[in-house]
This record gives C-alpha cells, sequence and structure tokens, in this order.
C-alpha cells in the first residue's frame, strides 16, 4: 500500500488548482495526484481544437514532469480509482494497488452521458471527454462525409463547427428551441444559429432523436418528427454526468454529483470534492447545483486544496455563477450569470452586435452579448459582489464596458 | 515567489489625455493593452490594466497552458502558438487586464515591454509610474539577513526594515555602531553576553559615536583594510542633540564614516520625549496638550541641511515608502564613506510614539513624501543638491497631518504653520537645486 498525506483523484483544472493551493501553506507535505488518463495533465476544453487540427496533441498539455517534480507531488497516470474505503482511508485502483491517504480530493469531473436511444448500442458513436476521443474523432472525421451531432451544447456546437470546416455535411439535433439554451436568450441564440445555418449546418431544434438505425459505422438517426438524418459518423454531446461511480458504497453522500459544503466538503471526514464531480451551492439560488465549466471547477479546487492544507484564509464557496465563452467561425459570444430568465429588470441593444443586461434591484445578475465583446472577468466582480449601480446606472447600460472597468479601478487600486 | 517590477497608476495626477494608449499600441502595434476610461467625477480617470497577479486567475483556468507567470519577471506571459481564443483567461480577470483585440481576434496583454514599459514614458504627468521596488526586495530577500531572527521593534515599526535591508546591502564587512536608541532596544546589540548582530556591532555613548567611528576607521586605514564600511545606526537625539558635536566634528574632519540616522523624530525608546528634530505641534510626552501647551512650539531642526552645509562628501534623505530610492542612495553613500564623511537621513515614523496604526506606518511615508513634509534629495561637493523626486504637486500637509495621533489637537491655524513651514523648506530647496 502506498501512503500518501494528501491524495488527489483525477488531474485536470480543480486537481490542480487544489495542488497550488496546497503549496502555498505547505510546502512539503507528500502529496500524490492519480489520474485515470495516460498523459500529463491536458483540459478537456481544448479537445475541439485537437480535433480541427489547430493543436496538436503534443502542445495541449498543461504541466511537465518538471511542474510536479519541483512541487514535490508524485504524479500517476493510468490510474483508475475503483474504489473508496473512507474508515480504512484508502482508494483501491483498477491496478490492485492501493493509496492511503490522510486528506483526500475527488476531482475526478466528469463523463459524457449517453442517452437511452434504441438503437445507440450498435452502431460506433464518438464522444469528446479525452485526448483519446479527440483523436478517434479527427481520425473518423477524415473518410466521412455526414456527420450528425445530438446535442447543441458547447461540446455539440464546437465539434459541429470542426465537422464543417472540415467539409463534412453537418446536422445538429437539439431537444431545446434553441442552441446553447442555458447560456443564452432567444435573440442571442438566433444569431448564433444563424452563423450555424450560413456555414451550411442543418440544426434541427426542439428535436429528438428517437432511434438510432443500422449497424457499425453508417446509420440513420430518426427523430420524433419521423425525420431520419444519414451518418457515417455520429457524435453524441447531449451533457455529462459527473464521474461518481467509483464512489458506490462508499457512504459519500451523491445526488447527482458529490455533495458538498460551502469549504467543498463531503459528507465523511477529510474528503473534499471539487469541479464537475461536484454538486456546490449556486451563486444564484443558493441552492446545490451541476455547473460544469473551467472557472468553477478552479475555484473549488482552490477552496477544497486550503481546506486540506488548513490555510486559515479560506473563506467560503459563494456558489458558481454560470460563464460563457464561445467562439464561432471566428465571432464571439459571451455570458455570464443570469441572463434567461425573466422577472428581472432586462436592457437590451442591438445595432451590430447584440447585449443584454439583467438587473435586479439595482445590482448586476447577467450579461450576455454576441459580436459585441465585453470583460466577463469584470461584469462577473460585479455581479458576485453584487456592487450596487444605482450611482451608474445610465452609464452602465450606455457604456458597460468603460462603466466595469471604471468601477473595478476605482475599487480594486 | 516574490516581488516584481510593475506599473502603478496615480489616479489624481492622470488628465485623461490618452498618450499611454497610442503609445502602447504603436510599440506593439495593435489595441492599446491598457485603457483610460472616465472615472466617478468631471476630470477624474481610471485605468484598467494586467496586474500581473500573484495568483493569476487569467492563468488557472486557460486550458491551452498559453498563459504563464514567468518566475524572473513577473510577468503573465502569453504564448500565441498555444492559444485557441477562447477567451476563458477574460472571465479569470476582473480588472480587464486581457481583453480581446477586435482587430486580430486575439487577446493581448501587458507585458510591461520587457521592463521598459513605452506608456510610462510618454506619460506627461506622473499618473504612471515604473516601480522598481519589487525587484529590489526580490533581490535582496536572496543576501544574507545580518541581524539574528526574533529582533523585535514594536509592531508596525520601520527600523528592522531599514537596519535588515541596510545591512544586506553593507555585507559582512562592516562595523557599526548603534548608540542608544530605538535599534539597539530591539537587540541589535544582544543579550546575555550573545550579539544579535552578525557583523561585530558595539553600544557607543550617545554622545561619542562619531569620535568612535573615526578611530576605527583610522585603524582599519592603518592596517589597510581600505574595505571596510564604518558605520553607525544611529537615532536623530543621538545625531541631532546630544551626540551632535562628535557628528560634526568628524564631517568637518571629513571622516570616511557611513554615518545613517533614522529620524522618528523624538526619543522614542526611552518614553517618547522631545528631541531637536520633532516637528512643531507635535504631541511628546515633554511637550504634552493639555492647558499650557499644545505639544511642540518650536520647529524642527533641518539635520540633513546642516549636514549639507559641513560639505559632507555625501548627504541624503530617504524614506521606507520609497525603497527604490533608498537603496539607490545607500549605494552611492556607501561608496562615498571610502571618501569622506557620508550622511544619510531615513525618515521613520514612529507608530507607537506618533500613534499611527501599525498597518499605517509605510502609509504615513507615502503622505509625508507626497505633501513634501519629507523631501527626496542628494546632494555632493560637485553636483551639489538636486531632488531625487519632484516636489512638484504635492498634497496638502493636511492629508498627512491628520493620520497621525500626534497631531490630532490640531487646529486649522496650526495645521497652516506646519504647511507654511514645509512651503518654506521647499522654496529653499528649490534655490539650491536651481543653483
Ligand atoms: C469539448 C469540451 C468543451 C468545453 N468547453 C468549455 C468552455 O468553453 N468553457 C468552460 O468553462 N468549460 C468547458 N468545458 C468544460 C470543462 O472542460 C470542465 O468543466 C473542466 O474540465 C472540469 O474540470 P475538472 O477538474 O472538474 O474535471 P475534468 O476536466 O473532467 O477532469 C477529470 C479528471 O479526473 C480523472 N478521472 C476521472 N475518473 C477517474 C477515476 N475513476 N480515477 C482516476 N482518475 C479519474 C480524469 O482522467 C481527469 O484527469 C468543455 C468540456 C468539453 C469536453
Amino acid at each position: 500500500m502506498r501512503k500518501t498525506k494528501y491524495l488527489i483523484v483525477g488531474s485536470s483544472h480543480a486537481a490542480l488548482e487544489a495542488l497550488r493551493a496546497i503549496r502555498q501553506v505547505d510546502g512539503d507535505g507528500a502529496m500524490a495526484m492519480l489520474t485515470r488518463d495516460a498523459h500529463l495533465p491536458y483540459s478537456p476544453t481544448i479537445l475541439p481544437y485537437v480535433v480541427s487540427g489547430r493543436s496538436p496533441a503534443s502542445r495541449v498539455l498543461l504541466r511537465d514532469e518538471k511542474f510536479f517534480a519541483e512541487n514535490g507531488c508524485t504524479f500517476v497516470p493510468n490510474a483508475t480509482a475503483t474504489a473508496l474505503d473512507a474508515n480504512a482511508r484508502t482508494v483501491a485502483l483498477a491496478s490492485g494497488e492501493t493509496w492511503y491517504y490522510e486528506k483526500l480530493l475527488i476531482a475526478t469531473g466528469a463523463a459524457p452521458a449517453i442517452p437511452p436511444i434504441p438503437g445507440l448500442e450498435n452502431v460506433r458513436f464518438h464522444v469528446l471527454r479525452s485526448l483519446e476521443d479527440a483523436q478517434a474523432l479527427r481520425a473518423s472525421m477524415q473518410g466521412a462525409r455526414r456527420a450528425v451531432v445530438l446535442g447543441a451544447g458547447l461540446v455539440g456546437l464546437h465539434a459541429a463547427e470542426n465537422l464543417a470546416e472540415a467539409g463534412l455535411v453537418v446536422s445538429v439535433v437539439e431537444m431545446q428551441d434553441h442552441v446553447l439554451a442555458g447560456y443564452f436568450d432567444a435573440t442571442a441564440s438566433t444569431r448564433i444559429e444563424a452563423a450555424f445555418r450560413d456555414h451550411g449546418v442543418t440544426l434541427h431544434l426542439g428535436r429528438k432523436a428517437v432511434g438510432i438505425e443500422g449497424a457499425g459505422e453508417s446509420c440513420t438517426v430518426r427523430l420524433d418528427d419521423g425525420t431520419g438524418i444519414e451518418a457515417d459518423l455520429l457524435l453524441v454531446a447531449v451533457g455529462v454526468k459527473p464521474a461518481v461511480e467509483w464512489l458506490a458504497g462508499s457512504g459519500i453522500a451523491i445526488n447527482k454529483g458529490v455533495l458538498v459544503d460551502d469549504a467543498l466538503r463531503t459528507n465523511l471526514p477529510d474528503i473534499w470534492a471539487a469541479g464537475d464531480v461536484a454538486e456546490a451551492r449556486d451563486f444564484h439560488t443558493g441552492s446545490p447545483s451541476l455547473i460544469g465549466i473551467i472557472p468553477t471547477a478552479v475555484e473549488q479546487g482552490r477552496i477544497a486544496g486550503m481546506g486540506m492544507a488548513g490555510d486559515s484564509y479560506l473563506k467560503p464557496y459563494a456558489g458558481g455563477v454560470p460563464v460563457n465563452t464561445f467562439r464561432f467561425f471566428g465571432r464571439v459570444a459571451l455570458s455570464i450569470g443570469k441572463t434567461t430568465e425573466g422577472g428581472a429588470e432586462i436592457a437590451e441593444h442591438e445595432a451590430q452586435g447584440y447585449r443584454r443586461a439583467v438587473l435586479a434591484e439595482g445590482r448586476l445578475i447577467g450579461f450576455s452579448s454576441v459580436d459585441e465583446p465585453f470583460d466577463v472577468g469584470v461584469m462577473g466582480e460585479l455581479i458576485r459582489r453584487r456592487v450596487d449601480l444605482s450611482g451608474c446606472r445610465e452609464s452602465f447600460l450606455a457604456r458597460p464596458l468603460e462603466t466595469g472597468r471604471r468601477l473595478m479601478s476605482e475599487g480594486w487600486r | 515567489m516574490g516581488a516584481f517590477d510593475t506599473i502603478a497608476f496615480h489616479p489624481e495626477r492622470c488628465d485623461g489625455c490618452g498618450a499611454c494608449m497610442t503609445a502602447c499600441s504603436t510599440a506593439k502595434g495593435g489595441a492599446s493593452r491598457l485603457s483610460i476610461v472616465p472615472g466617478a467625477g468631471d476630470g477624474r480617470f481610471e485605468l484598467a490594466l494586467c496586474r500581473q497577479c500573484g495568483d493569476p486567475r487569467c492563468v488557472m483556468v486557460c486550458p491551452a497552458g498559453a498563459l504563464f507567470k514567468e518566475s524572473d519577471t513577473g510577468v503573465i506571459a502569453w504564448d500565441e502558438t498555444r492559444c485557441i481564443d477562447c477567451l476563458l483567461c477574460t472571465a479569470g480577470c476582473a480588472y480587464a487586464g486581457i481583453a480581446l483585440d477586435d482587430a486580430s481576434g486575439r487577446v493581448s496583454k501587458c507585458d510591461t515591454c520587457d521592463g521598459d514599459p513605452a506608456c510610462v514614458k510618454v506619460c506627461p504627468t506622473g499618473a504612471l509610474e515604473w516601480v522598481t521596488a519589487g525587484d529590489i526586495y526580490r533581490d535582496y530577500g536572496e543576501k544574507e539577513d545580518l541581524f539574528v531572527p526574533g529582533l523585535s521593534a514594536c509592531q508596525g515599526c520601520n527600523s528592522e526594515l531599514i537596519i535588515r535591508h541596510a545591512m544586506r546591502k553593507i555585507g559582512r564587512n562592516a562595523v557599526v555602531a548603534t548608540p542608544p536608541g530605538c535599534i539597539p532596544g530591539m537587540g541589535s546589540v544582544g543579550y546575555n553576553g550573545k550579539t544579535g548582530c552578525k557583523v561585530p556591532v558595539f553600544h557607543p555613548l550617545l554622545t561619542n559615536t562619531a569620535s568612535m567611528l573615526a578611530g576605527i576607521r583610522r585603524q582599519y586605514d592603518r592596517t589597510g583594510r581600505k574595505d571596510m564600511v564604518v558605520m553607525a545606526l544611529a537615532g536623530d537625539g543621538g545625531t541631532s542633540d546630544c551626540g551632535f558635536h562628535a557628528v560634526s566634528g568628524a564631517a568637518e574632519r571629513n571622516e570616511k564614516i557611513l554615518y545613517v540616522c533614522v529620524d522618528n523624530e523624538g526619543y522614542m525608546n526611552t518614553g517618547m520625549q522631545r528631541s531637536s528634530t520633532t516637528p512643531f505641534g507635535s504631541w511628546t510626552s515633554t511637550t504634552p496638550v493639555g492647558d499650557h501647551m499644545r505639544g511642540k512650539s518650536q520647529d524642527a531642526k533641518d539635520l540633513p541641511m546642516v549636514m549639507v552645509a559641513h560639505k559632507c562628501a555625501y548627504v541624503a534623505t530617504a524614506s521606507t515608502g520609497y525603497m527604490d530610492d533608498l537603496y539607490a542612495k545607500l549605494d552611492k553613500a556607501i561608496a562615498a564613506s571610502f571618501e569622506g564623511f557620508s550622511y544619510l537621513h531615513i525618515y521613520s515614523p514612529c507608530p507607537t510614539g506618533w500613534r499611527i496604526p501599525s498597518d499605517k506606518v509605510i502609509e504615513a511615508c507615502r503622505l509625508s513624501v507626497e505633501s513634501n513634509f519629507v523631501t527626496l534629495w542628494e546632494y555632493t561637493r560637485e553636483k551639489g543638491l538636486h531632488f531625487t523626486r519632484s516636489p512638484d504637486r504635492p498634497i496638502p500637509v493636511q492629508a498627512y497631518v491628520e493620520m497621525l495621533g500626534k497631531y490630532r489637537h490640531l487646529n486649522a491655524a496650526e495645521t497652516a504653520h506646519i504647511q507654511a513651514k514645509v512651503d518654506e523648506k521647499v522654496a529653499l530647496l528649490r534655490q539650491l537645486a536651481a543653483a
């Protein structure tokens, strides 16, 4: 059995930020980072660029061996965790090895959700979460002509753009009436949809795939209105689910993800969870939710790491704020906070670009735009700090970028 | 990780001319990487610029490994060949320090022009400043600390900063005199037969410091040791009052001594009695505030000017609010001490005796200089006197005075008196500097 003080399972954004936070106060406590992956850390977010060929697989790694040596962290690739025994404080691996820990971070992220569509099990389909997935998709793309993408979220749309740019005939099927529904209102989504249509992508919005006919590489995707779309490349991108299988029977409280408090602690002693695997407070509702994006993974990783190292500067997690920075065909769509719901005060502006500010009680709660870039981090800070905008409301709505920059400069010299 | 050089912004000096932005976009060939935006009131401006954070969120959210903090400069560097233009970094930054350049479709951010920022050079008002203090702390952090750990001054006191940093620069070839005052009070001369300093240190009388040093220097000269720095770390009382005849005599004889006076405007170590450098209006235990007295009724002796009148090899004033300036002067003062009498006067606010919160001492240093209460200058026989920081555009002395508890009782007329003395002093210095 191998032993360590800090055991981190997972090697992506949440894990790396936890490492940094721990080392900030504990320079030499023994640490190990286990990952199912065969590679040094990389981000799932880079994968569409591996698919397109823009980022060679060799240049996407976020850290090198030297980093782990310098930080006194044993990096263990090809290490799939299969079970947790919280009483014995051990994590068992598929290889048969076990690791004893004093403090454990669960940062196993999420895995693609596979919808229960009849016939899906008979065909070869792709998902996009690992480097191997990206390389397989890139390989299949070379010979394929017609692609169907299930799901018009971030992953689906990124891939659809890749496939269209590679010359394939692409169809996207989405249950919701608009693409990127969680992030953008209908006006914004409509602009994005038009861009995809202009680039030859067929969007089947408000439609469900009800069956997959065929076997092997080629198939027909049957929609709920009877339409059949032929494909020799099928990508399933309907969403993700937290990677919690290995925790079954451990006594860890799980809803959809691992439930954590505002210090990112699970219900069991000395075990934290952060990132896509965790179900933590939502900033707007205050209730547990899954917000599977890098900024929340990093924020949670940091707080968990501070807690693990006993850092007295730890401040409780304020809750996740949805963020989306989306580039499509060279254009820009951005959103942060609560931008879609009604009820609050909404200020829209449409000219060359489109922007939408959502306020409640004189404070910003959401901001989004298409073709009109803004400083996402500045708006995020105004939202998170609940900055009172009543004194500069007019200038904020007329010139949000300038006013936002001014407020940050004034407030935090 | 250490401190680094940085671009500082003084909003009160910015007139919104925009020359910095033009210079940036010319130097970098694209959108300006800093932006000046209208501020809250008329004629007020604010700045958005990368702050080269110590825990950079932009770096941690980057999925491409395209951003990283350079360990030698502290600059957050951008690798354009790795960047995938996803803009997540802009979501990580709360200051708009990294933003999309519309023309190129890529992000851009300040790289400080490799330590020679184009924006600072063109700023006509001094609103942008290239502050090199960070480099100094990093360099000196690596040098040997010649005082033992555990010396304890009052919380917030500058003296520890001064002596530890000065001795790091001076190095092991030194003999140090610490006459009675706060510095030996902190333990520099040691306890129970053990010294508090890793170079020879001794505790002369208040009255004979400069004389003893003169003798020590002559003995070293006699034995051929020309590389020894023979120096004092003294207070204002020991220098300006009871030790003054010795200091004046050594200066007149041009003894090769480095004399550092740490001026906290009184005998703080023994219970906060007034000294000749205590300024007008100050509360001290011997110039109390009550029915008959309202603090010190005389003005301070301007000791550094007195030393200029001695035509020393080197005379300079310094403040710990401006460490880069202090360091440059320390270099010159050390060099000059091999040639003749070298005098460095460091103004050092006293949290205990002046009644300043311990976290506001450096702030007091800054305001003292920004208001010209303290002026930063140096003198040599060859070049005369010149300012090392411009006394132009001072803030009212009121801003400095009101943060100090020892002036709490001052009325408008008394504050006006202090302002008048400051103006008078600066006028004289300007004449000398212009000559
Ligand atoms: C194609 C794509 C595009 C995306 N685009 C964006 C975007 O634009 N913006 C954004 O904010 N987010 C985006 N995301 C989401 C973002 O990548 C995730 O939110 C983020 O990676 C979460 O980080 P994490 O550390 O929680 O876990 P993950 O990145 O999911 O990493 C999980 C880690 O755990 C390891 N692991 C999993 N199970 C085990 C096990 N049993 N044993 C050992 N190790 C295990 C994995 O190998 C991996 O190292 C995108 C995701 C994808 C797939």
